[in-house]
């Protein structure tokens, strides 16, 4: 290339435009945006799979309930003068708001939507801060303030391609029974109606009571996988999570089958799958490496397993998932891994 | 049931009893002798824990006054009042008291100085002068993201035309500014100075010129009218603030570039003049 | 053959290395100007002091500024001409900073060579004085006198000398053509640093994306008893404790420097620069730059003189095709963005880099998510997430109880961060405030 023929035409830059910043100054192109509504792509599925059950209804919950979350995060902005768009924009009201319909029975009122949204985003998250800043998962923090507040509404379960009617969940029954009959041989009689292979089925396709983005397994395995290999959740906190409730029912299930029906029956009812994989996965209120998230889920596990067996509500994934958000800020203390040239001496040279 | 009430509200009763009891054993027990002074001084002390007498705080100074370390005076906060009823309080003498306040020596606001780029990073003086030493194109200049605002205790600066500015009426002069600007453009100044010479730059005359509208040129204009009252070293003009000129003296010397002003006046340039030009 | 790479745990891969702008664009010459703009500060340690007065005629490799104390190093003329005097120029750093400016006589006469020297009978002293007299520096980004760190202390148990060719940073290819075109300077500087540490085992390391550069240097290494060794792709591979890891499997002890791990790191540019003091005796004046981005004409590599201010280099490179958004010394990931296009080359300026206005501003205010993709990243295994909350709250304190000083300010946190906080610059300002308080 002949140079001086170039020198005509050469365009130098004035240097007008520069801007200042830090190094680095390339960045991989993923944003908070749409990490969220990769989240929210996930749970389509499920949320299919609860149309599919639940009809119309569920469909009219999980509309409600996200557009109320966005609201009420709008709404929070605007009051405290925050900015509006670049808040709503991130998506991440819009996680909550269809995280919450998930855990909502689809015979949910509009109202009750409404509560439940601005619970999550006000006082679940906002308050602290907003995103990022929260201790607790916002719409396990709305779930459980509904069900403590309002237990009969959320706590009526339409029986699947039949919302007139109303039915309970296996978990439902299996905390009746024991509490009837206490864990005896009678209760595993009762056990077998709804654990067995054909029940199971049933379970994993979803064809069963509970919230609308609980009930069927298949759904939430293939989102939670698309999830894994999207890599916007560690593999290890569904693992371990449903691993620790899968080992201690087992084992329970083993040595006095009268206490509690089999580990199948409990990773494919109630919220395990949906806990597991979208809730106890939540970035911001799960620990930060990958060893305190390890501990985490077996925290969780343990703790929906203890509530599953023993205690006093039938189902426990929301109370274990908030308990252990709760230890988080510890166990992000205890997991710190030991930096780069700690683990040998410096020897004198 | 009134049976269960009463049983409840004795049981509480008790063991509010046995627990006061205990409290109040390990409390007498394990007393710290403290001197009932120290508590005294730190009530008659302003509470804004600003450090600016040097000390973590206000009850760490009260320590100081009380063990005769530091003079009542050394508080910046505290008025002649104040000061003189802690002295009487103790005893002792009051200490001479030199009130000061900040002042930011920079006019360069958004229209009167340069940015050579646009900064993209943490809101915040030091951290920006971290990257290539800050938008701005004069290295000396005020910086305008609010490190020194952010650390006031008292709420006495303001970021105008990302330029700061310290009301006089508010600032008590503990310091917390002047350390927390990197560029070292903030000086305690005595409190009854008004004069004051807006300009930190050691540059040459036009290489301010270039980045700045209201830099100091060095003409020693100022010098020559009020020699004991201005002293110009370098390119650079500072007031003499142990005699410090009068505004209408100031006014008197018409400084070309526009760098020496009175306080107020400079207060209304920045925030009601947006066309105020040092030609004009 | 690919569990044979050697690597580092941690790192990230960047999508974009930008590396097929300049990768097949020989080394040039660059013609001589008019004008240089030495800056006298150009190494770690205490700046020389200039030599030479304004109006002093100075040849090609004449010093003109001389090392004060041992950790300093000499500057040299880097053309024929005359003093006009030591002006202020703006730095690498964004301040002012003296400069010696010299008016090319366009003569281009050097001064008498020194003498050449056969190294392999000469004792490590003598070649030591020969590296600090002709101002050798590290050319990889730090700058730090070379003789001060080829003279390791005699306890010192050095066994492994490591050349770095890992040339990790996006879209830099200087170090790339370097062994490439002059793969016999590098092998040689290798073995003369090899002689003076007295170390058997001399390895270059390079990372196998540059397949081209590994065949050559393969070709002639046994002749000068280098070892080559192929890297994975992987930043901060160029990391001197990460290499050292990668290489020798040993971790640089905290607060320690490479000889605490029994290594000595360079750059494969020092290398050449180093055979070429010591054979040819001539003293480090130009080094090989990479010009490049997307809105440069013809990216490229150049041999560029010490003083060339950088828009002289952008010219050489065609100019731009449209304004650039942020212009860049150094690679992409560590490199330094600058407000002015008037700095002059230094011994240690990799690359010049313009990136488009689309690319320019990288850094939101968002929110921390705790994704835990910053510690993911992070090759000294810290937990950036948590640091820069801390700092960001104040806490600099916690932050120093949980190691930021042992940073290396790679920015691969920020590179992960989907918030895109700058974590870079909030560790670099607690650095600063921690260095502050540690000296009162």
């Amino acid at each position: 290339m002949n140079d001086n023929n170039n020198n005509e035409n050469i365009v130098l830059p004035n240097g007008s435009d520069l801007v200042l910043s830090v190094s680095p100054h390339v960045s991989n192109r993923d944003n908070t945006r749409g990490i969220m509504l990769k989240v929210v792509l996930a749970l389509v599925p499920a949320m299919i799979a609860g149309v599919w059950f639940f009809g119309l209804d569920a469909l009219r919950v999980i509309l409600l309930t996200a557009a109320f979350t966005v609201l009420a995060e709008a709404l929070w902005c605007a009051m405290l003068k925050k900015p509006v768009k670049a808040n709503v924009f991130d998506g991440s009201a819009l996680v909550t708001g269809v995280l919450l319909a998930c855990n909502l029975p689809s015979a949910a009122p509009w109202w009750v939507c409404l509560i439940g949204a601005f619970i999550a985003i006000w006082l679940g998250k906002q308050i602290f801060g907003g995103l990022g800043r929260n201790p607790f998962n916002p719409a396990l923090v709305a779930r459980v303030a509904l069900l403590i507040a309002l237990p009969a509404i959320m706590t009526t379960w339409p029986t699947p391609h039949n919302d007139a009617e109303t039915s309970a969940t296996p978990l439902g029954i299996v905390g009746t029974t024991t509490k009837i009959t206490g864990h005896s041989q009678a209760a595993r009689q009762n056990f077998q109606t709804v654990d067995n292979s054909s029940s199971l089925k049933e379970y994993f396709i979803g064809n069963r009571g509970g919230c609308l983005g609980e009930t069927s397994a298949i759904a939430l395995l293939i989102g939670g996988l698309a999830l894994i290999a999207m890599k916007l959740i560690k593999w290890q906190v569904p693992v371990c999570f449903i691993g620790t409730v899968a080992v201690i029912t087992g084992a329970t299930h083993l040595l006095a089958p009268g206490v509690t029906p089999g580990p199948l029956f409990h990773v494919m009812t109630g919220g395990l799958l949906l806990g597991a994989f979208f809730m106890a996965t939540d970035m911001v209120t799960s620990p930060i490496s990958t060893r305190g998230c390890v501990f985490f889920a077996i925290g969780c596990g343990v703790i929906t397993s203890v509530i599953r067996i023993w205690g006093n509500y039938p189902e426990g994934v929301s109370f274990s998932i908030l308990l252990m958000n709760a230890l988080v800020p510890l166990i992000d203390r205890w997991c710190l891994a030991r930096p780069f040239g700690y683990t040998v001496k410096r020897e004198k040279a | 049931m009134y049976i269960m009430i009463i049983t409840a509200a004795v049981m509480m009763a008790l063991l509010g009893l046995a627990l006061g009891m205990i409290i109040g054993g390990v409390a007498r027990l394990f007393r710290v002798e403290t001197d009932p002074r120290i508590e005294l001084v730190t009530e008659l002390l302003p509470g804004a824990n600003c450090g600016g007498c040097g000390k973590a705080g206000c009850s760490d100074f009260a320590k100081s006054v009380v063990s005769g370390e530091n003079p009542p005076s050394r508080c910046p906060v505290s008025g002649a009042e104040q000061v003189a009823a802690i002295a009487r309080a103790l005893g002792i003498d009051a200490g001479q008291s030199f009130p000061m306040k900040a002042v930011v020596r920079c006019g360069g606001d958004t229209r009167q100085s340069t940015r050579l780029a646009t900064y993209n990073g943490v809101i915040d003086c030091a951290a920006a002068s971290l990257v290539a030493g800050g938008p701005k194109g004069c290295a000396y200049g005020c910086l305008g993201m609010g490190s020194c605002a952010h650390v006031c205790p008292f709420g006495a600066i303001e970021i105008v035309n990302n330029l700061a500015i310290i009301h006089a009426e508010i600032c008590v002069g503990c310091g917390k500014c002047v350390t927390a600007c990197p560029r070292g453009v903030i000086k305690l100044v005595p409190a009854d100075a008004t004069v004051h010479v807006y300009c930190n730059s050691p540059q040459k005359g036009v290489a301010k010129k270039q980045v700045c509208k209201v830099g100091c040129i060095g003409c020693r204009k100022c010098e020559r009218a009020l020699p004991d009252k201005f002293k110009v070293t370098g390119f650079l003009a500072e007031v003499n603030y142990s005699s410090a000129p009068t505004a209408e003296e100031a006014g008197a010397v018409g400084c070309p570039a526009g760098c020496l002003l009175e306080e107020q006046r400079h207060l209304e340039i920045e925030t009601h003049d947006p066309d105020w030009s040092p030609d004009k | 053959m690919k569990e044979s790479l050697f690597t580092f745990k941690g790192g990230i891969h960047p999508q974009n290395d930008g590396k097929e702008l300049s990768r097949n664009a020989a080394i040039k010459p660059a013609p001589l100007l008019e004008r240089y703009f030495v800056t006298i500060s150009q190494n770690a340690g205490k700046p020389p002091k200039p030599v030479v007065a304004p109006g002093d005629l100075v040849k090609k490799y004449q010093l003109i500024a001389a090392a004060d104390g041992f950790v300093s190093a000499n500057l040299h003329a880097p053309t024929s001409g005359k003093v006009k005097g030591i002006v202020e120029v703006p730095g690498a750093m964004g301040l002012a900073v003296p400069a010696i400016e010299i008016e090319a006589d366009g003569c281009d006469e050097t001064v008498e060579p020194l003498p050449l020297l056969d190294w392999q009978n000469l004792d490590a002293k003598t070649l030591l004085d020969r590296i600090a007299a002709c101002g050798v520096v590290g050319m990889g980004g730090a700058a730090f006198p070379s003789h001060v760190k080829l003279s390791p202390p005699p306890d010192a148990k050095i066994d492994t000398v490591i050349l770095n060719g890992a040339e990790c940073e996006p879209y830099l290819t200087a170090d790339h053509r370097l062994m490439l075109e002059h793969p016999t300077d590098v092998l040689e500087g290798a073995a003369i640093i090899g002689h003076i540490l007295g170390v058997k085992k001399v390895v270059i390391a390079v990372e196998v994306n540059k397949p081209d550069a590994i065949k050559t240097l393969s070709d002639s290494a046994q002749k000068y008893g280098v070892e080559i060794a192929p890297l994975k792709v992987q930043y901060p591979q160029g990391s001197e404790k990460q290499l050292i890891m990668a290489i020798s499997g040993r971790q640089v002890p905290s607060g320690g420097l490479p000889m605490h791990a029994g290594c000595v790191v360079q750059n494969v540019g020092t290398a050449a620069a180093i055979r070429a003091a010591v054979i040819d005796g001539r003293p480090l004046i130009e080094r090989v730059t990479t010009v490049t981005g997307e809105v440069v004409k013809h990216p490229g590599n150049w041999l560029l003189r010490i003083g060339t201010p950088v828009i002289e280099a952008v010219k050489l490179a065609g100019g731009v095709t449209a304004e650039p958004g942020k212009l860049i010394l150094g690679g992409p990931m560590m490199g330094f963005a600058e407000k002015s296009f008037k700095v002059p080359v230094a011994k240690n300026t990799s690359g010049i880099l313009l990136l488009p206005h689309e690319t320019a501003v990288n850094y939101e205010s968002g929110n921390c998510l705790r994704c835990g993709r910053c510690v993911e990243g992070c090759p000294m295994k810290l937990a950036p997430a948590l640091l820069c909350t801390a700092i960001e709250g104040g806490r600099y304190d916690l932050a120093a109880d949980n190691h930021v000083m042992d940073c290396l300010e790679c920015g691969s946190c920020s590179y992960n961060c989907p918030a895109h906080r700058p974590i870079v610059q909030y560790i670099r300002r607690a650095k600063a405030e921690i260095r502050k308080k540690a000296k009162r």
